[in-house]
């Protein structure tokens, strides 16, 4: 479904990717992974030309993102649902007027559709009470959760996650957990999802690949990722050995 | 200038109630916020023009004029100059200000990717705002100007109100007017275009915002001043 075909970034001095390959299937859930500046936010930026590659090319259901322009890049970017590493939001509109935007600005929805379809959205992600508050009044793990209930709330194909749960409290990360499975087995999803989460990405990921040095150095399953015999892989799980490994074994994985 | 061009095709969607009311939005927080400061610079300048001219013209007996030079030169000058310069120091750092922080917490980014063309979204309503209420603030601040001169005039140099008044309005004519809201009238779009793109322009977080509001500062300090000046030649020379 998304597919980064070589691709190769420069930024500043360093060759931040470095000739990426990576395959996004569709309805799956993978997990990207790696150490903090290593460029995965700049990954999920290229896949929604946010950023254009020096080398390579985007490829999203058959249509070259990085080429695209104009009205061919509204409706490829009209597919996906981002949730940005800070929330993203305008500071000047309300929690519900955030996530209100995208319908307000592009379709003819009458106000109380608008409403209820904000509503449902908040709920989703356990913010209903505080649908007035505005963004410099909630913490920075409720600003993400309302950055994601403005995430999807156009109902997209493709939604990309940056960190959805760093800084978030262990509840509500495996809310989160469960509302990207949901997503996915509900409405067939596809999920993107930058984390530092191991947790989520061994219980809900499909796949999980790891970026390191510019380069995707492993692509597996939960299953054979935890088994890697790959260095940088094997320190990011000794990193947080103790949880995932016992936890894993003891589900036979 | 191409920012210009592209906000001016944007204001198609004024049509839209919403964008309306973002417009007036701007006009409260741009405009009506910078009255307090207004009314203190300018009457003050035209206190001290009232004195500085009043002092002279006293040595011939001519001290009546006053009002006429304060006029003159508040309308044509003084006036757009002054709220010129108050509105890029408080609102055009104000904006660059925000547009930079936006664009370093990628609120820019998120628009772009809802499709939400931002300079429809955000530099249209502003600089609309700005266009309209920059001559206002303007007239505004000659009014002030005007008083504040025969204030001075009233109470340093003895000319009294009603001769200092038939003074001012017998030399101001309506091309000194025109002249000073033109002036105005360029100085709000001069403003907020060159806050908008610095601020869009900003790279490396929170220094690159203040980088944004410094240089927008400067820059439209410059560009007020030549085109204030450029202006006065057309007309008057
Ligand atoms: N617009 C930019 N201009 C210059 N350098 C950039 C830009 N964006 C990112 N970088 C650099 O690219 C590198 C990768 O950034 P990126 O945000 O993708 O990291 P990340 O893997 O998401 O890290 P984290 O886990 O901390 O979010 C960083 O070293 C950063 O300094
Ligand atoms: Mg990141």
């Amino acid at each position: 479904m998304i597919k980064l075909e070589n691709v190769t970034k420069i930024l500043g001095e360093r060759r931040i990717l470095d000739g990426v390959n990576l395959e996004v299937r569709r309805g799956e859930t993978l997990f990207v992974v790696g150490p903090s500046g290593t460029g995965k936010s700049v990954t999920l930026k290229h896949m929604i030309r946010l950023m254009t590659p020096d080398e390579g090319r985007v490829v999203v259901d058959g249509e070259v993102v990085s080429e695209a322009a104009g009205k061919d890049l509204e409706r490829i970017r009209d597919k996906f649902g981002v949730l940005f590493q800070g929330g993203a939001l305008l500071e000047w509109l309300n929690v519900a007027e955030n996530v209100a935007l995208p319908l307000r600005e592009k379709t003819k929805l009458s106000e109380d559709e608008i409403d209820a379809k904000v509503m449902e959205k908040l709920t989703m992600v356990g913010l209903e009470k505080d649908m007035v508050k505005y963004p410099s009044e909630i913490s920075g793990g409720m600003r993400k959760r309302v950055g994601l209930a403005r995430a999807i709330v156009m109902d997209p194909q493709i939604i990309l996650y940056d960190e959805p749960t760093s800084g978030l409290d262990p509840v509500s990360s495996r809310m989160i957990d469960r509302l990207i499975d949901h997503l996915k087995n509900e409405l067939g999803v596809t999920s993107v999802v930058v984390t530092h989460d191991l947790h989520s990405a061994l219980s809900i990921g499909t796949r999980i690949a790891m970026l390191t040095g510019g380069k995707i150095v492993e692509l597996a399953t939960p299953g054979d990722f935890v088994k890697s015999q790959v260095d940088e892989v094997q320190q990011f799980l000794e990193s947080q050995f103790i949880t995932v490994r016992g936890e894993w074994e003891k589900k036979g994985l | 200038m191409l920012l210009l061009f592209e906000a001016i095709l944007c204001m198609r969607h004024l049509f839209k109630r919403r964008n309306r009311v973002e417009v007036l939005r701007q006009m409260f927080t741009g405009g009506i916020k910078s009255l307090a400061v207004i009314t203190v610079v300018a009457s003050f300048t035209g206190m001290i023009l009232a004195l500085q001219t009043g002092i002279e013209m006293r040595r011939f007996g001519q001290e009546v004029y006053i009002g006429a030079a304060v006029m003159v030169s508040m309308l044509r000058e003084m006036g757009p100059f002054m709220t010129g310069l108050i509105l890029a120091a408080s609102v055009g750092s104000s904006i660059a200000a925000q547009m930079g922080t936006m664009v370093v917490s990628e609120e820019i980014a998120a628009l772009e990717l809802m499709s939400i063309n931002p300079v429809r979204f955000l530099v249209m309503p502003r600089l609309v705002a700005m266009a309209i209420m920059t001559p206002f603030l303007s007239f505004y601040s000659c009014i002030m100007g005007v008083v504040g001169g025969g204030i001075v005039g009233m109470t340093q140099l003895n000319v009294p109100w009603s001769a200092y008044i038939d003074n001012a309005t017998r030399f101001a004519d309506n091309k000194d007017l025109f002249v000073g809201m033109l002036k105005a009238f360029l100085f709000g779009i001069i403003i907020v275009i060159i806050a908008c793109h610095q601020g869009f322009a900003t790279t490396q977080g929170a220094v690159g915002v203040g980088n944004a509001t410094r240089r927008t500062v400067i820059l439209s300090f410059l560009t007020i001043l030549i085109v204030g000046y450029m202006i006065t030649r057309f007309f008057y020379v």
